[in-house]
């Protein structure tokens, strides 16, 4: 029987850090950066906030964590990472306006390393017998949730058995859907990344919103990378578990079509793709299981054969993306 | 004398780009408040590059700019529209999936939220103190573009401009349209605003403004009150020499068809009818002009012609010159269901000049000659091709159509328009074609490269060659095709004899299937 009061928390874990990555790279798309190096920048943010907890972890010498310490500065850590990663990006493709895509392939190889050396050299300090890094004091603070969620049955383990990350990941998105539709700031950045030359034209400073877009995107979806570890994975990281997260989450920039709020739905049906195999029984045949594995990448491209088939306007990625900018090109 | 005050003066501007492109050189202009100028001169000669430094998109290297008699300095365009100075683009600077209000509101940082509603009402005020027709809420590509290119307008009035420059407004325009436009320029001109047109159309220069300023070659050479000027003097200052403006115009020498079109109907890829029962003959020794407003079908006819767009009726058929027709055995060719390549291997001698010269016509990044081997690359043996004809045929038509360009490996993009469209249209004459279609073949070209392209194709129809000429002035139209064929919205709403009509009665039949009801 199919235990779907068990499935649907281990999708919603599954897709919050999709969820991270496809708000962060729908806000840096939205200003005509195809930045292909998302997968990078979770990559780096989650080590940076991985490399914050373990030197205040071996700093306390076991002894109690301060609450507030164990996540700010992880946080903080990580953030200042992938914020790094976004201004790399920036300042390659806006500043120099080099390829997007050369660029933001590169950063995701960069971002992979930079990773796997500092994981591998923090493991080598920890001097642990596995191939891993275990941070589990801090992973406590991340993952903590509502005390009384466990006395609420199938209500409280669907929608409130979760560590304060996922909830700021919904309250993000949600937030960059009224930001891009309803404001200024926002219809702003939807013409810079339409057409850049009329944003520009109309007064609009087409490199600060590229740079903050971008920036601040990258920063959003490092956060993904830091939720994948310290909650997901209870704190503990090894080298390249991440996996290919990072691109499932630029694919659910296309499947969501820009919308942050649609990504919602969509980054936890992704998570639970990502994990149906695990709940379908195929006995021995492990091939069968690869299929499933298949599916999220499978309904990415028939959303976007579906999409390109309808040619509404308003569903094209913005017109201007994957192309840099310079007002005196003739 | 009463003394005039100038809106804007600028005084020895220059800009120069990369260390050889002199765009204008110590160019002295002067802008009365509340007067009309037109702003003349051939193509590179600095016009919109001038313009661009008061809009604020260039920055001039040296030079002053005195905006109503103050100094200013304009680095950006929300410098401009401080000033009061408005741009109209020639291309449009308007995002696609946006509104018309947002667009007009665009970049402007109002007090307090985004209020779209409040914003609509005021431009739907604007559009009614002025006589605009355009609906707030209506998507950019929904509209035409002479909606656009009034949602351009009341952009600049929204933010309270009071000089405005309008690069070119006229060029996508119908004869209709246009005269709309210069109404609403003199109530603009009324309302105490002061304008810069940028127009090639002589014409118009005089019909709708006060003076006219010349630019040759980047630099100032003069103005004059409109009053006392006509077409040959503007031409002859714009040039810089004396310049014929007759086209030549022969009757057509023995007319065979060429090619026939019967009951030609597409659709797009909508499924949108964008051709309806389409029929004509076009003769050898014949131009065949076709008017229209812009996006009538004329695109979709020439592509479906030249084997791009899926013919859904009807029959498109090709006359070989050197095939005996009266001979019932000999059949024209059917070029219906072909792709270009089969048309090409088919044998059918037919050049295509499309309007999007360096999207469909030429490769941009190459030259000259990687251009010329596009169209003889299949011709070599084996696997390598042969670089000497093409190279011989890019140096030929560098000499013959003086082409301005360093060298025939110097990359076509880099060039002005008009140098763009000789390369193309050199380079389709030269493969000698029965048939010979161009669309636009003048547009954004300044009069002297104009007329040589028209007496390039009047060339060609003397020489027996059945061509097509989609264009859209009118004045053009009438002098240099034998045949007009006026297609509105998709069908043949007329088919006229170029040398008995005249403007009033293509306008007509340009928004009027059949031209019924002669006036609104």
């Amino acid at each position: 029987m199919f235990d779907i009061v068990s499935f649907i928390p281990r999708a919603v874990m599954q897709g919050i850090p999709l969820l991270f990555g496809s708000t962060g790279e729908i806000l840096t798309e939205k200003s005509g950066n195809l930045n292909l190096g998302i997968p990078g920048v979770m990559y780096v943010g989650a080590i940076s906030g991985v490399i914050g907890s373990f030197f205040y972890e071996q700093s306390m010498g076991g002894a109690p964590l301060n609450g507030f310490l164990a996540i700010a500065i992880p946080m903080v850590c990580s953030l200042l990472g992938s914020l790094l990663m976004g201004l790399l990006y920036c300042f390659l493709t806006v500043t120099l306006r080099a390829n997007q895509n050369v660029t933001g392939l590169a950063m995701t190889t960069f971002g992979v390393g930079f990773g796997n050396f500092f994981g591998g050299s923090l493991i080598k300090l920890a001097g642990s017998d596995v191939p891993s890094v275990a941070l589990p004091a801090t992973s406590a603070f991340f993952s903590k949730h509502l005390p009384f969620a466990g006395n609420l049955g199938w209500f409280g383990k669907v929608f409130l058995d979760y560590g304060f990350l996922a909830y700021l990941a919904v309250i993000i998105a949600l937030l960059c859907s009224y930001v891009l539709n309803r404001t200024r700031a926002g219809l702003h950045l939807r013409s810079v990344g339409e057409s850049p030359a009329t944003a520009d034209a109309a007064g609009i400073n087409v490199t600060r919103h590229k740079y903050l877009a971008t920036c601040i995107g990258s920063m959003i979806a490092g956060l993904g990378g830091l939720y994948y570890v310290m909650d997901y994975a209870c704190g503990v990281w090894s080298n390249n578990a991440f996996g290919d997260r990072g691109w499932l989450a630029i694919a659910l920039v296309i499947f969501t079509i820009w919308r942050p709020n649609i990504s919602i739905l969509a980054s936890i049906l992704f998570g639970g793709l990502y994990i149906l195999y695990l709940y379908i029984p195929t006995g021995t045949h492990m091939e069968v299981k690869e299929l499933y594995k298949m599916l999220p990448y499978v309904i990415t491209l028939v959303v976007l054969i579906i999409v390109s088939l309808r040619k509404k306007r308003e569903n094209q990625p913005p017109a201007s993306l994957g192309l840099s900018y310079f007002r005196e090109d003739r | 004398m009463e003394a005039v005050k100038n809106a804007v003066r600028m005084e020895n501007i220059t800009k120069r780009f990369g260390t050889k492109v002199v765009a204008n050189n110590a160019v002295n202009l002067e802008l009365h408040e509340g007067e009309i100028l037109s702003l003349l001169g051939e193509n590179g000669s600095g016009k919109t590059t001038l313009m661009n430094m008061l809009s604020g998109i260039y920055h001039p290297d040296e030079g002053q700019i005195y905006i109503h008699d103050k100094p200013v300095t304009i680095s950006s365009p929300k410098d401009a529209f401080d000033n009061g100075i408005g741009m109209i683009h020639q291309h449009f600077k308007l995002v696609d999936v946006f509104t018309a209000t947002e667009n007009i509101i665009l970049g402007l940082n109002e007090d307090g939220k985004l209020d779209l509603k409040k914003a609509s009402q005021k431009v739907r005020d604007i559009c009614n103190k002025y006589g605009f027709d355009i609906k707030p809420d209506q998507k950019i590509y929904d509209m035409s573009v002479s909606q656009k290119q009034t949602v351009e307008i009341v952009k600049v009035l929204y933010r309270g401009a009071d000089i405005l420059i309008l690069d070119e407004p006229t060029a996508v325009l119908t004869p209709q349209e246009t005269d709309k436009l210069f109404q609403i320029m003199r109530n603009m001109q009324k309302d105490g605003k002061s304008l810069i047109i940028i127009t090639h159309k002589l014409h118009e220069v005089l019909e709708v403004s006060d003076r006219v300023a010349i630019l040759r070659k980047g630099e100032y050479v003069g103005d004059v009150v409109t009053k006392n000027a006509d077409q040959q003097s503007l031409t002859d200052m714009m040039v810089g020499r004396r310049v014929s403006l007759n086209i030549d115009r022969p009757a057509p020498v023995n007319p065979q068809p060429r090619l026939t079109v019967e009951h030609l109907t597409v659709y797009d890829d909508l499924g949108v009818k964008r051709l309806s029962d389409v029929s004509f003959t076009a003769n050898s020794g014949e131009i065949l002009g076709i008017a229209g407003v812009a996006g009538s079908g004329q695109r979709e006819l020439l592509e479906a012609i030249a084997g791009l767009y899926p013919v859904a009726e009807g029959a498109i058929n090709f006359y070989d010159p050197n095939v005996d027709y009266s001979d019932p055995a000999n059949k024209p060719k059917s070029l219906v269901g072909m792709d270009p390549m089969s048309i090409r291997k088919a044998g059918v001698a037919m050049s295509f000049v499309p309007e999007d010269r360096l999207g469909m016509g030429l490769v941009g990044t190459m030259g000259m000659t990687g251009n010329m081997m596009l169209r003889s690359w299949r011709k070599g043996k084996g696997l390598f091709v042969s670089r000497k004809e093409p190279e011989a045929l890019a140096k030929r038509i560098w000499e013959e159509l003086e082409v301005v360009t360093p060298s025939t490996s110097f990359p076509v993009r880099r060039m002005s328009g008009g140098n763009v469209q000789k390369v193309l249209v050199g380079r389709e004459i030269a493969q000698e074609p029965a048939v010979l279609m161009t669309a636009y073949a003048v547009r954004g070209l300044d009069i002297n490269t104009s007329y040589t392209i028209y007496n390039l194709l009047s060339e060609q129809k003397m020489k027996g060659r059945a061509v097509i000429y989609v264009g859209e002035d009118l004045d053009v139209l009438l002098e240099l095709c034998d045949r007009i064929l006026v297609l509105c919205g998709g069908q043949v709403s007329g088919v006229v004899d170029a040398r008995t009509t005249d403007k009033r009665q293509v306008g007509v039949l340009m928004t009027r299937v059949g031209g019924g009801e002669a006036d609104e």
